[in-house]
């Protein structure tokens, strides 16, 4: 997911509760579980601070990385309707990414540092973006599946403990369920067509589904810091449950498209009242967050290039800037 | 079809054509720009011409009447029957090319529309009271960013200048007119390009002169884009965009 710590440093770089004010920390712990907002300026325990601003960072680089697989079908989409959508689309992950790094730098946190941290490859984006995009029917895939997977993840998350991020989640949200819905029309659209596009359908299911269910992260078992993210309503479901939910309500969504799960081990499961699917290749996935997904070298190149290439725009502008504000000062003087 | 309606359909298509192919262009800039917030602002720009394009090219294909709305045109036709100006077609080249490029041609836009409104053609005024709108806004954006960036460090200045460059030989098409379209300004349809031609040099000249930039005159100004006789990369541009319809003609998307 976006927003599951991917970072297996993380319990290192966070410094222990037992070196905070106790007096404080139990105030905070009081609120929290109270349901109440903790705002920028309260106090917060360094590891709060600290698991928060990776979170959303975290979840920024996932919107930012994730506009060039989409971005790659642009100027390829098959009518100007379409290339509307996906542009439109985009664009608003763009927004995601600027509303979230502005939500993480109120943890105080520069935009540029946390930026840094991606080039560098410090920090971590969610493994399903370096998956490439080999047909049309992966725009589709994309909104259905992966926004469908993030919204599963985040709609908890617009009752987070931390003010700015609940509150970025609540429009992000909104936002993704219209991806979502245009995703899947896309496929319904191509499911009613010929049979190149419904093979692309399901070329793209094939290759997307495993991914997404990756999205959750590791599992419960193997998942160390998701009990004190929960008692901080940082997180509020688990991976599986997250995972389960997720495949429950995506199976009928598959069936309705007439297209295959590409899971022979998935079976209704009358007891449990839930799906039972197959295991996740997680060597797959760890190597994914190791930086070893299929195009995320490319991925992070194209990140660099457009920072690198952009630099003398950004210098540009502040250079600009100084000059309008010299000559303000000199006109007033 | 009939004269009258042959010349309104070569028109609206050129309309139609800038906004498209400038549209296109833009396109290739998303998750690459220099900041988050230029990236959305290019976006903004190519979903607006390609909202324009899609309804003068729709109008343009009820014009015509052989059944063709705004995607057959769009994805079926090859380069030698586009006819945008040349000055849309050019690549992105650097930031600085970019705007240059939207600078220039918003800013003529921005006169076309504004004259198009009052057109005596109902469904064109139209369009163009809407487009008249969001081309004003891309105007000013391209033009402070020309102004930023000339004025900025001497690397944006050298860059903006070099961007400038590239464009002063396809400013003269752009207000180029023949019989047709001058048949179609005495019927109050299409604007006299050449009466908006004033208007475009004093705002161009406004512009520099606060970035600290010079106008340049072209000594040999090209054209062949409204007749059809593009640069080597509109064909490229159009395998690229029209890859999927062509390569599945019977398929809807
Ligand atoms: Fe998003
Ligand atoms: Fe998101
Ligand atoms: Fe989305």
């Amino acid at each position: 997911m976006y927003t599951t710590e991917l970072d297996k440093n993380a319990a290192r770089q966070t410094p222990p509760l037992s070196m905070e004010n106790p007096d404080l920390l139990a105030a905070f712990e009081a609120r929290v579980a109270n349901d109440e907002f903790i705002e920028p300026k309260d106090w917060m325990p360094e590891a709060y601070r600290r698991t928060l601003t990776r979170q959303i960072s975290q979840h920024a680089h996932s919107e930012i990385v994730g506009m060039l697989p989409e971005g790659n079908w642009l100027t390829r989409a098959p009518s100007l309707k379409r290339k509307a959508i996906l542009l439109a689309k985009v664009q608003d992950e763009g927004g995601h990414g600027l509303y979230l790094y502005c939500a993480a730098e109120t943890l105080g946190t520069s935009r540029e540092e946390m930026i840094d941290a991606l080039h560098s490859g410090r920090a971590k984006y969610s493994t399903i973006f370096n998956y490439p995009t080999l047909n049309w029917a992966d725009i589709g895939a994309i909104g259905w599946l992966v926004d469908g997977a993030a919204i599963m993840n985040q709609v908890p998350l617009q009752r987070t403990s931390y003010g700015p991020y609940a509150r970025a989640m609540i429009r992000i949200c909104k936002e993704e369920s219209f991806h979502q819905r245009q995703g899947y029309d896309l496929l319904l659209q191509m499911m009613k067509g010929t049979d190149a596009q419904k093979a692309m359908v399901q070329d793209a299911m094939n290759r997307w589904w495993w991914p997404s269910l990756m999205m959750f992260g590791p599992p419960d078992d193997n998942s160390p810091n998701s009990a004190q993210s929960i008692r901080w309503r940082i997180k509020r479901e688990t991976n599986d449950e997250l995972r389960q939910k997720f495949v429950d309500a995506t199976v009928p969504q598959a069936e309705l498209l007439g297209i295959t799960v590409p899971d022979p081990d998935l079976k209704w499961n009358e007891a449990r009242g839930h799906y039972d699917f197959g295991e996740i290749n997680w060597d797959e996935f760890y190597a994914a967050v190791r930086g070893e997904g299929p195009v995320a070298k490319e991925r992070m190149k194209a990140r660099r290039a457009a920072w690198d290439e952009g630099a003398w725009v950004r210098e540009a502008a502040d250079a600009y800037e100084a000059k309008q504000a010299a000559r303000r000062t000199s006109a007033a003087a | 079809m009939n004269q009258p309606a042959d010349a309104l359909f070569q028109y609206l298509l050129r309309l139609g054509d800038d906004s498209l192919i400038l549209g296109q262009r833009l396109t290739e800039w998303c998750g690459h720009a220099p900041t988050i917030e230029v990236d959305l602002s290019l976006s903004n720009l190519a979903l607006d011409l390609i909202g324009q394009a899609t309804l003068l090219l729709d109008y343009a294909g009820e014009v015509e009447d052989k059944g063709r709305d705004a995607d057959r045109l769009a994805f079926h036709r090859d380069a030698e029957q586009f006819t945008n100006c040349l000055l849309v077609e050019q690549p992105n080249g650097d930031f600085a090319q970019t705007m240059a490029r939207q600078f220039f041609f918003s800013c003529y836009s921005e006169l076309m529309f504004a004259e198009l409104e009052t057109s005596a053609d109902p469904r064109l005024a139209e369009i163009a009271a809407k487009a008249v709108k969001e081309v004003r806004y891309h105007a000013d954006l391209a033009a402070d960013w020309v102004i930023r960036l000339g004025d900025g460090t001497d690397e944006s200045r050298r860059r903006m200048i070099e961007g400038l460059d590239w464009f002063w030989r396809f400013v003269d098409e752009m207000f180029a007119m023949d019989a047709a379209e001058n048949a179609l300004v005495q019927r109050g349809v299409a604007v006299d390009r050449a009466a908006i031609r004033e208007a475009f040099d004093q705002r161009i000249a406004a512009t520099l002169a606060q970035a600290g930039l010079e106008v340049q005159a072209s000594g040999w100004p090209l054209s062949g884009g409204r007749e059809g006789r593009h640069g080597e990369e509109l064909s490229r541009l159009l395998a690229e965009m029209q890859v999927l319809p062509r390569a599945h003609p019977e398929a809807v998307w």
